[in-house]
């Protein structure tokens, strides 16, 4: 896609984002579309991990709650306004990421993948533990009176997470397009021969848990606001890690745009299902999609297309 | 503008397996160094000592560049690479599903490279022009001749002044083991690099080299000039099999 193409359809989705909030007034939508973008979000940041450098991250959930308990922590103790605290979720979220970086990257493979699943864990069981941020029991979080000019707080926070997913997506696209991405992608295809190559095979892997870890604690920051209570099983809830990793499958890796739409796709259908059915299939949906990719499309929907066009023009 | 690489008495292993016992080895500006051994002897190990991908547990591994001294021991890998040491892996080891192109470019990672990149690349293409007419496809769908050329030219990317071959031969055909050493040693003569080759194929070793290394069981056994090689016994014994 061309630059100026690219930045084109960014700004016409943030222009027809905040149209919406002023034609729509059911709050519904809102709930629905922040949903699908908080996953749409989870996956891009999970792609440039999992995708782009070839580390399975089974613990997106606590990247997640770490940017919701941050909000939790800093709204009791210091009353900080939304943008500080989605700062402050991508901080933290940015310097966990680094250190699961430094500690586990000579990792490789599904001990990576088993190293990232106990992060979680770990993590979930210091925020059990903890009792000002609500422990086990969990804590309510007051929304705030104000929301700007918009009708309700709810349209609010869905501008805001359509703001902090579009960045990712420009961050996701100058990523795997320059230096950085072919040496991730180097790092994917053959570490040996990335080293030998003289591409600083740590540095980057740094750079890419970090970069995750920052997105997935801007996505979890607002999260609080949206759900006003927050416990540990839900901000640490496996299906956030579980679509997370499903979505890019689903869209291709490979690709920047592969989790975008992957995270469309299936959020969608999760969200229909949700008020056409029942929120219990939300699990099933993702599972059946996942076989069906994985056995049809096992390069995702992006892959399928390119393989389509390859064909076209011979 | 002067380079030497000094190993000596390096010990080197995996885990409680020792690969190298008190290896010494030296290689002088604008020398082919071939480094001769069979399966599982250490020639590998060696040239991952070199580049800083296997630690020595003891011994010393210094190149000399242009009057400065550096102790590889200490180095990281992307560290030596910037020096100006360029390695072909073993099996190449090319980024299978990346286009040719993109290999190359990954090749100028170094920052010192990356201000060439274009005269390297066209460089590339000149000496394997093979691979400009593939430069979209996918290095996974190269021949295995045209997948050594190609790990040797994203070596030269990096623009080395040393430049490290791990056993060219494995898994090509007489022909394409024949080209690929013939490629080699036109490259060092035009442009003046250093090379240290390990390699299994004594023949077509001893055509381009002018020194040679004969590594046993971690150990160099013997060392000379490539007469000398032809000459001797030990390569009779332990490598053309003409003693029972």
């Amino acid at each position: 896609m061309k630059s100026a193409a690219f930045w084109g359809a960014l700004a016409a989705i943030f222009a027809a984002g905040l149209a919406l909030t002023g034609a729509v007034a059911n709050e519904y939508y809102y709930n629905a579309l922040y949903l699908i973008l908080q996953a749409a979000l989870m996956a891009i940041a999970w792609n440039i991990l999992g995708g782009f450098t070839g580390y399975v991250n089974f613990g997106s959930a606590g990247f997640f709650a770490i940017g919701a308990y941050t909000t939790v922590a800093l709204n009791k103790a210091l009353g900080l306004p939304l943008p500080l605290l989605i700062l402050a979720g991508g901080a933290v979220g940015g310097l966990v990421g680094l250190g699961l970086g430094y500690l586990t990257l000579r990792l490789k493979g599904v001990y990576f993948a088993i190293a990232t699943l106990a992060m979680a864990i770990v993590i979930e069981t210091l925020v059990i533990n903890w009792s000002y941020v609500g422990g086990a029991k969990g804590t309510y979080i007051l929304t705030p009176e104000k929301h700007l000019w918009f009708d309700s707080y709810i349209q609010m926070l869905f501008v805001v997470m359509l703001l902090l997913t579009l960045a990712a997506v420009a961050i996701s696209r100058m990523l795997s397009s320059s230096r950085i991405g072919r040496g991730l992608a180097a790092i994917r295809d053959d570490e040996v021969a990335a080293e030998c190559a003289g591409v600083p095979t740590l540095r980057l892997k740094l750079v890419s848990t970090t970069v995750m870890g920052a997105m997935m604690g801007v996505a979890g920051a607002p999260f609080p606001f949206f759900v006003t209570f927050v416990d540990p099983s839900s901000a640490f809830n496996l299906f956030i890690a579980v679509n997370a990793i499903a979505m890019p499958m689903i869209g291709g890796t490979a690709h920047w745009l592969g989790p975008v739409i992957g995270a469309l796709l299936v959020g969608t259908t999760q969200e229909i299902v949700k008020v056409t059915v029942s929120s219990e299939m939300n699990v099933l949906i993702v599972g059946v999609m996942l076989v069906v990719f994985i056995t049809l499309a096992p390069q995702g929907i992006v892959g399928l297309a390119r393989k389509h066009l390859r064909r076209r023009k011979p | 503008m002067a380079l030497s690489l000094a190993i000596r008495d390096v010990d080197a292993g995996y885990g409680a397996v020792r690969a190298l016992h008190g290896v010494s080895l030296g290689i002088r500006d604008g020398e082919t160094v071939a480094l001769l051994g069979t399966n599982g002897n250490g020639k590998s190990t060696l040239m991952k000592c070199i580049m800083g991908m296997v630690r020595p547990t003891r011994g010393s591994v210094t190149l000399e560049i242009d009057g400065a001294r550096h102790d590889l021991v200490r180095l990281s890998t992307e560290e030596i690479v910037n020096l100006g040491v360029a390695m072909v892996p073993e099996g190449r080891r090319l980024f299978p599903k990346l286009t040719v192109e993109e290999n190359l470019l990954l090749g100028a990672f170094r920052p010192l490279a990356r201000a060439d990149i274009g005269k390297n690349l066209a460089f590339c293409f000149e000496v394997f022009p093979v691979l400009v007419e593939r430069r979209r496809q996918l290095a996974g769908s190269l021949s295995g001749g045209q997948q050594q050329m190609l790990a040797i030219g994203r070596a030269l990317m990096s623009a080395p002044r040393l430049l490290l071959v791990d056993e060219p031969s494995v898994g090509l055909a007489p022909i394409l083991v024949s080209h690929t050493i013939t490629k080699i040693k036109e490259l060092k003569e035009r442009y003046g690099l250093t090379v240290l080759m390990a390699e299994q194929n004594f023949h077509q070793a001893i055509r381009i080299a002018d020194r040679g290394y004969i590594i046993v069981h971690g150990e160099i056994v013997f060392e000379g000039d490539v007469a000398a090689l032809e000459q001797n016994e030990l390569v009779k014994n332990y490598y053309l099999g003409s003693a029972a």
